[in-house]
């Protein structure tokens, strides 16, 4: 028996191991019901952002370009901590109003298996003149598309909801100069450095603290009283 | 016949190890599950893209979503994984009294050791960003390779 059980403990330690592996694994990716998605909070995300958007195929502008802090995000739609820092920008938003110039850039990972297909999506919908609802959207439900093998169905409700025309968001989320636009932001953002996401930069400064609100509100504090002093 | 009689004993189990030899196998085999559990951990947040394990911690994020944490696809965190398991294996079958296992245990720990000596290099200096899995990770293995050099040398 001596002989046995080492071998014996080393099996059972395996077989527990995976096990319980396996069951964590399955239940982070069972998909969710599209169809448990309700309209409504759609409807109220796309009725908190005002015009301004400057949309130039290379970034996405929310308030004014000549605000004295600017805030730029690298994004990857699938990214959770991108989400997170998502709602804390928003509440910045609506705290920091006409002072705040938030831009967004596309920064899909390779390493998230829908991030393109999200960027695309938001980017069609940024065509119909819908990126910041769809942003929200996407934030908002990505705990329930991203874990889905087919995410198409999912995107074509956020953008039903939104009043899109599918077949012009279908025809434009295909389009390979609607992809080319995504990987040259991301690589205009590479080339400044950005490896990750969410990398975000105030006026032009990479912010290498935390993304929490109170982080960002003193990062923000400081970049206005540095403009006011300048 | 002596020559394969010694072979055979190599093999065989002895009359065990002294008191503090078992002892620290056992410690070793502990210290081995925690790291197996933290990188099975790793191993399942990369596979299913979740890295809301690092919460607003930005460094945890960069890490975990740099180009290092994957090797050809394979997530690094799961070589992790099997060199733990690994160590708790053979640090069960040294508690037993197999002999054998002394030398491809301290190969193994040396080699888990120098790879989290170039982890924590790409973190401090190619990253500029730290993740507290990956340095409890580390601290483990230089705790293993500690725990391994306290072994008493074989009578």
């Amino acid at each position: 028996m001596k002989r046995i059980l080492p071998f014996l403990i080393i099996m059972i330690v395996g077989l527990v191991t995976v096990g319980i592996a396996t069951a964590v694994y399955r239940h982070k990716v069972h998909p969710a019901n599209a169809a448990a998605v309700s309209a409504s909070p759609l409807a109220a995300a796309s009725a908190t952002k005002d015009g301004g958007d400057v949309d130039d195929g290379t970034r996405h502008v929310q308030g004014r370009l000549d605000a004295p802090v600017k805030l730029e995000i690298y994004g990857d739609f699938q990214c959770p901590s991108c989400a997170n820092a998502s709602t804390v920008i928003g509440e910045l938003q609506k705290e920091y109003g006409n002072r705040l110039c938030v831009i967004y850039y596309e920064f899909p990972l390779a390493m998230h298996q829908h991030s393109t297909e999200a960027a695309l999506a938001a980017e069609a919908a940024g065509l119909q003149g819908k990126f910041w609802e769809m942003h929200d959207a996407l934030y908002q439900y990505q705990n329930v598309w991203s874990r889905a093998t087919n995410v198409n169905i999912f995107f074509e409700t956020y953008a039903q909801t939104l009043g899109l025309d599918l077949d012009r968001f279908r025809a434009d989320r295909a389009s390979a100069v609607l992809l080319a636009q995504i990987h040259a932001q991301a690589d205009a953002g590479s080339a400044r450095g950005v490896e990750n996401t969410p990398t975000l930069f105030v006026n032009g400064e990479q912010i290498r603290t935390a993304f929490s609100k109170e982080s960002l509100k003193a990062t923000l504090d400081q970049a206005l009283a540095t403009k006011k002093g300048s | 016949m002596a020559e394969k009689k010694r072979q055979a004993g190599e093999f065989a189990v002895t009359q065990g190890p002294s008191r503090s030899a078992l002892i620290i196998y056992s410690v070793l085999a502990v210290v081995a599950l925690l790291g197996l559990a933290d990188a099975t951990y790793l191993t399942i947040a990369h596979l299913t893209g979740d890295d809301a394990v690092c919460g607003s911690l930005a460094g945890c994020s960069i890490v975990l979503g740099s180009s290092y944490a994957s090797v050809k696809g394979i997530p690094t965190a799961s070589f992790g994984g099997v060199a733990y398991f690994t160590v708790f294996s053979l640090s069960v079958l040294a508690a037993f009294g197999y002999p054998w296992v002394k030398r491809p245990l301290t190969l193994i720990i040396g080699l888990m050791l120098l790879t989290s000596l170039y982890l924590l290099y790409l973190q401090a200096f190619v990253l500029h960003a730290f993740c507290p899995f990956c340095l409890f990770s580390a601290a483990l293995t230089f705790f293993l390779a500690g725990l391994l050099l306290a072994v008493p040398a074989t009578r």
